[in-house]
């Protein structure tokens, strides 16, 4: 039962869709405060080259590198957005245009590639990678076992923040600034909020879980470095919070959703079912542009849409 | 990397090849991104401008290479500017936001792409040479349907002449015309537009078909100019991101179509710079951070005008690119 097709799709549509849930659980940190980044691709590239680096160069046992690897991918996308947010928030540069020119200086054939060829990390495969790891002795339970127990910790990791964040956004005080910073930076800035602090801080946060996006190509789907490796992850990611309505627990299910997309051909390619790739890989795409002009439509806007400052500069002098 | 870029034997001739996309894209950007319309979709209306193209110049084999370049052209700024219509009408009609849904297109528009040729048996797919057996590659056009290129040692793409007369038609467009007027107050004040009675919808609409005309006219350029087939391979015409480079030269440009061809030519320059001193010293991956230092350079550097704007009426638009390019 836990060879059938479905359990398989979706349990790879798990660890497929926790890259894209880590960025686009940043990005929804980010666009939560009204900054949206269009830079995801390059801040997960930066992480996916620099925890490769760490866990090649870390010594030690398995686990504590690849952590650290992990911090220390969390770290570069940071500084990344780090660039980005000091763009944007501080100089009020166009966001949009930003966040191409951060994916051009760091993607693929940017900043990554020159890392990963100047470090040498090209050819070599991973010293460690993670391991899928059963922590309850679950994985052999029918259908739900291989599903949620047969995962690594990176997976386990992302829950655990699905949950935090949710809170965060939900029950916080800080959680609720940030909401009101995202709808009317002018109101919260009469509230005595500071506009700047919280949308720095959300972008780096945003940088940082992009990082460990991009580690989880090179510390577990594929343990190795190519330069471009994400694949187009980043965007997906962006799409993503689109699609969840900008909420952390449907971000979750979104998540997996479009990450049994990408898997699902090579499920059926193994199993002798030939159909084009390309159907099941436009399908986020076109899915999400369809929620989009849902989203959009009047009804829903007031319900599920965008936050009302999303790509908005705050310049304080004007009304 | 000035001698690689410009000065070199023959690099003078890569720099231009390597400018023409950049021209299209740039102009396509700038001539939306002038009314506020974000269209990111350059990427895909320039897949479709060389899918229309070819599929043009494979239908009218046989022709005269007259008929055939004016042919090429026409489909790949029709079917350039059919995809842009898809985000287009999107956002006049449904008011939805055209930043995402063009870049979502764009991914859409390669898996068209490479469905065209690795999944299918395509009008465009080669099917019946012996090279095509081992790897799939598209159908070959015919030799007429070459574009043709000019002078001697420098050789001078006739897509780049294309694209300067584009540059001045686009020019001409937005500074001499009702049309471009009605876009710069739409820009500016989209309230006052309304109030005027201007037809915003039919706006975005004529806009966004141009700027997917522009874009496509450069995948026309790609196929009739270089390829002279079409090309789906994940390291040709997909690989270079053409249409978000576009989108760095129009901001570069200050969406000026002008400043556009000579941003694209010194940008072209830099990335042929890169590939020709690419080596041990210089690892590939430093013509991107190169070009997003200036880019982030560039726009950091809007406030500092912004506000000093009464000192310093009239300011040099491609000061900064220029000497950026020249490091």
């Amino acid at each position: 039962m836990n060879n059938s097709i479905l359990v398989v799709v979706i349990a790879s549509g798990v660890a497929y869709g926790t890259p894209l849930l880590f960025a686009a659980l940043g990005e929804l940190l980010a666009e939560r405060s009204g900054v949206l980044n269009l830079g995801v691709e390059g801040m997960m590239l930066v992480g996916a080259v620099m925890g490769f680096w760490a866990v090649q160069r870390i010594g030690g046992p398995g686990r504590t590198a690849l952590f650290l690897a992990v911090a220390v991918a969390a770290l570069a996308g940071a500084l990344v957005a780090l660039l980005f947010a000091f763009i944007v928030i501080t100089l009020r540069a166009n966001q949009i245009v930003s966040g191409l020119a951060l994916t051009i200086f760091a993607g693929a054939a940017g900043l990554s590639s020159y890392l990963g060829n100047d470090l040498g990390l090209a050819d070599a495969p991973a010293e460690h990678q993670f391991e899928p790891v059963d922590p309850f002795g679950l994985a052999d339970v029918p259908i739900l076992g291989p599903i949620l127990f047969g995962q690594t910790w990176l997976v386990y990791l992302s829950w655990a923040l699905v949950v935090v964040i949710a809170l965060y956004l939900a029950r916080t005080r800080p959680g609720l600034n940030v909401r009101a910073v995202g709808e009317s930076p002018q109101t919260a800035d009469a509230m005595g909020i500071s506009v700047a602090a919280y949308r720095y801080a959300h972008v780096l946060a945003g940088g940082a879980l992009a990082g460990v996006g991009g580690a989880c190509f090179t510390l577990a789907l594929t343990p190795q470095w190519v330069d471009g490796i994400t694949g187009g992850a980043g965007w997906i990611a962006i799409a993503l919070v689109i699609f969840s309505f900008w909420r952390p627990e449907l971000c979750l299910v979104g998540a997996y959703f479009f990450g049994a997309f990408q898997a699902l051909p090579f499920t059926l390619q193994a199993r002798g079912v030939t159909i084009a790739p390309e159907l099941f890989q436009a399908l986020p795409y076109l899915m999400t542009v369809i929620v989009l002009v849902i989203v959009s439509s009047g009804i829903a806007k007031r319900r599920l849409g965008a936050p009302g400052a999303l790509g908005l500069p705050f310049v304080r002098e004007e009304r | 990397m000035f001698e690689a870029a410009f000065t070199a034997p023959g690099a003078l001739t890569q720099s231009l090849i390597g400018a023409t996309p950049l021209v299209f894209v740039g102009l396509a950007a700038a001539a939306a991104f002038r009314m506020n319309l974000f269209n990111i979709g350059g990427e895909g209306q320039l897949y479709f401008g060389a899918i229309g193209s070819s599929a043009a110049g494979l239908l009218l084999a046989g022709q005269s290479t007259t008929v055939l370049i004016a042919a090429m052209m026409a489909a790949g700024m029709a079917a350039g500017a059919a995809w842009a219509l898809i985000p287009g009408f999107l956002r006049a009609y449904l008011s939805t936001n055209e930043i995402i849904t063009s870049l979502m297109l764009n991914y859409v528009a390669g898996l068209i792409l490479t469905y065209l040729i690795f999944d299918s048996h395509s009008y465009w797919r080669d099917t019946t040479s012996a090279s095509a057996a081992v790897f799939p590659v598209g159908k070959a056009l015919p030799d007429a349907a070459n574009w043709p290129t000019l002078g001697s040692s420098v050789v001078l793409p006739f897509g780049f002449l294309v694209g300067i007369g584009a540059a001045a038609l686009l020019w001409a467009l937005y500074s001499r015309t009702r049309f471009g007027f009605e876009v710069q107050v739409m820009s500016d004040s989209p309230r006052a537009a309304r109030y005027s009675g201007m037809r915003t919808r039919r706006k975005i609409l004529a806009v966004m078909a141009l700027s997917g005309a522009l874009a496509g006219l450069g995948g026309a350029s790609q196929v009739g100019d270089f390829l002279h087939t079409l090309d789906a391979d994940p390291k040709g015409l997909r690989a270079y991101g053409y249409g978000y480079t576009g989108i760095v030269v129009a901001a570069l440009a200050r969406y000026n179509p002008f400043a556009v061809v000579l941003v694209a030519f010194l940008l072209g320059g830099l990335q042929n710079a890169g590939s020709a001193l690419q080596g041990p010293d210089f690892p590939s991956g430093l013509v991107g951070v190169m070009e997003g230092m200036i880019l982030f350079t560039t726009l950091g550097g809007e406030l500092l005008i912004r506000y000093r704007v009464r000192l310093q009426r009239k300011r040099s638009e491609t000061v900064s690119p220029a000497t950026g390019a020249a490091r």
